[in-house]
């Protein structure tokens, strides 16, 4: 048994008794001698790769973007003939532009780990000697990255086909909202991502526990954007909405970031 | 050998629960507006609390599981959400009876402690279908926990968010504390330790069940020899698999 382990391990420790059994961690990180881990890339030096194969492969493949865009400018034109009005605004509008992209996250997140756990690359991960919570950190930020493109595709397409024109204005201040939304939205993706990928049913487990988990976003953007939206609108978003979101998105990046490792250990 | 105190447990919550059904029917005072329907509320609210503690404590259980790999700590954590998901529909059903009765509407979007409890119901009841998509029982156990904790931490930030919106018609008998005269609070009291009384002996029941049909299992397993894997094979479930020796005191 000793034969088989890494050249690695330092030539001081005494190898394990053939009948002694290894010590079940579950662990697939370092032999527990304390042996040392081959020298790798940082952690942002490993972000940026993964992160630039994300945005390569998604630029040359255009698997999520178009389908999201797509779906949200049509869920946009459904709602203006089921509605049946000219225009919304308000509390209508707010919500029916946040349901809408959500649904629309749904597609993305759907489809953020399905190729590497399918092909292979998740194991081609697992092998290398980076830290694994770079991998969590990059498809957020993907996700994120997706996720803005929707909106500058969707956000307008919204305006143009259900908010009157005299709310235009209350576009660029849409913008804080977004961003904060955004990242709630792209930490609890992932993580209900990585959780759903390798299940039996993980298109159907996807969307199921994500959408739980991303009612306190709908409330919080909703609520700050429906003021933005209304005639004769007193102000900015309600700043306790805003600080609702960013507590939310804070306490949901840590916990994504300390329970990630454990759904890889495969 | 497990399931030692199970006698205790059982007695103390009948005497307790009796205790608590007596002071509600006849100690506590009627309340002034609602009369003998407010009675509801020391059957409903102690359900409410003690499953959204219950689902809190399956997510620190979650913790000790991949702290230790343990699995012990995974079932118990699994026992403890699915306990828990059972009383917070009771307490969904019980207070769904008070509405109609007090409000005139079995639910209303309206109000947000209904809609924060209902958010982390349905939250928690795909608990159990993930658990049954994964078939590898490690695997299952630590997504399960993952999930778990990331459910835990949500339950107080709903109800944050939630409450933040502004209608409040659902009353707020625990924020004052003067609200409620002395019977009604320690007949509340003691419905809450009986509720609490009453999980955690369910609690025990369903793990000893557990572990003695797993040690059923492991001695058909060896009665039967070289047969034995395909009489005592598991079908597909959402519980944790427990692997017996098939000796007693296990």
């Amino acid at each position: 048994m000793s034969q088989a382990a890494p050249s690695i391990q330092p030539a001081a420790e005494r190898p394990l008794a053939p009948g002694a059994a290894a010590p079940a961690t579950g662990d697939a990180g370092p032999p527990p001698g304390g042996a040392t881990r081959p020298h790798g890339p940082g952690l942002a030096t490993t972000i940026a790769a993964v992160l630039r194969k994300e945005l390569l492969v998604e630029l040359r493949t255009l698997e999520s973007l178009p389908g999201m865009s797509l779906f949200a400018v049509t869920t946009f034109v459904v709602f203006h003939f089921a509605l049946n009005r000219g225009s919304v605004d308000g509390d209508l509008a707010a919500g029916i532009l946040w349901v809408t992209l959500l649904f629309a996250a749904m597609l993305g997140v759907n489809r953020l780990f399905v190729a590497d756990a399918d092909q292979g690359g998740l194991d081609a991960f697992l092998l290398a000697p980076v830290d694994r919570s770079a991998l969590l950190v990059a498809k957020a930020l993907a996700l994120l990255a997706y996720l803005a493109v929707l909106e500058l595709v969707a956000v307008p397409a919204f305006a143009l086909l259900l908010l009157g024109p005299s709310l235009w204005h209350a576009m660029p201040a849409l913008l804080a909202v977004l961003a904060l939304a955004d990242l709630g939205v792209a930490a609890i993706g992932t993580l209900v991502a990585a959780l759903a990928v390798r299940t039996r049913a993980r298109d159907l487990l996807g969307p199921l526990l994500a959408l739980p988990l991303l009612i306190p976003v709908v409330i919080g953007a909703a609520r700050a954007s429906a003021p933005l939206l209304s005639f004769g609108h007193g102000g900015g978003p309600g700043a306790r909405w805003l600080a609702l979101l960013a507590l939310y998105d804070l306490v949901f990046g840590l916990i994504a970031y300390a329970v990630f490792d454990f759904l890889l250990e495969d | 050998m497990y399931g030692r105190h199970l006698r205790a447990l059982s007695l103390a919550t009948v005497a307790l629960m009796t205790a608590a059904l007596a002071l509600v029917f006849f100690y506590a005072p009627l309340e002034a507006e609602e009369g003998f329907l407010q009675k509801i509320f020391y059957v409903h609210v102690p359900l409410a609390i003690v499953s959204l503690c219950g689902f809190v404590a399956g997510g620190v259980m979650a913790i000790a599981y991949l702290r230790t790999r343990d699995a012990r700590w995974d079932m118990r954590s699994y026992v403890a959400i699915h306990m828990s998901l059972i009383f917070a529909l009771g307490a969904l059903i019980c207070g769904s009876i008070w509405a109609r009765g007090s409000w005139g509407h079995w639910w209303v979007w309206s109000e947000p402690t209904l809609v924060s409890f209902l958010i982390i119901f349905l939250l928690y009841a795909t608990y159990q279908p993930l658990r049954f998509a994964i078939e590898d029982p490690e695997r299952q156990a630590r997504y399960a926990s993952v999930f778990a904790i990331t459910a835990g931490a949500f339950v107080p930030l709903n109800f944050l968010a939630v409450r933040m919106s502004t209608a409040y018609l659902h009353p707020r008998v625990l924020g004052s504390a003067s609200n409620l005269p002395a019977p009604m609070a320690l007949t509340f009291l003691v419905s809450l330790l009986a509720i609490a009384l009453l999980w955690t002996t369910l609690c025990s029941y369903e793990l000893t069940a557990k572990r003695a049909r797993a040690q059923l299992r492991a001695l058909r397993r060896e009665l039967a020899g070289e047969d034995g894997a395909r009489v005592a094979r598991r079908p597909r479930s959402a519980a944790p698999a427990i692997v017996a020796t098939g000796q007693r005191g296990a």
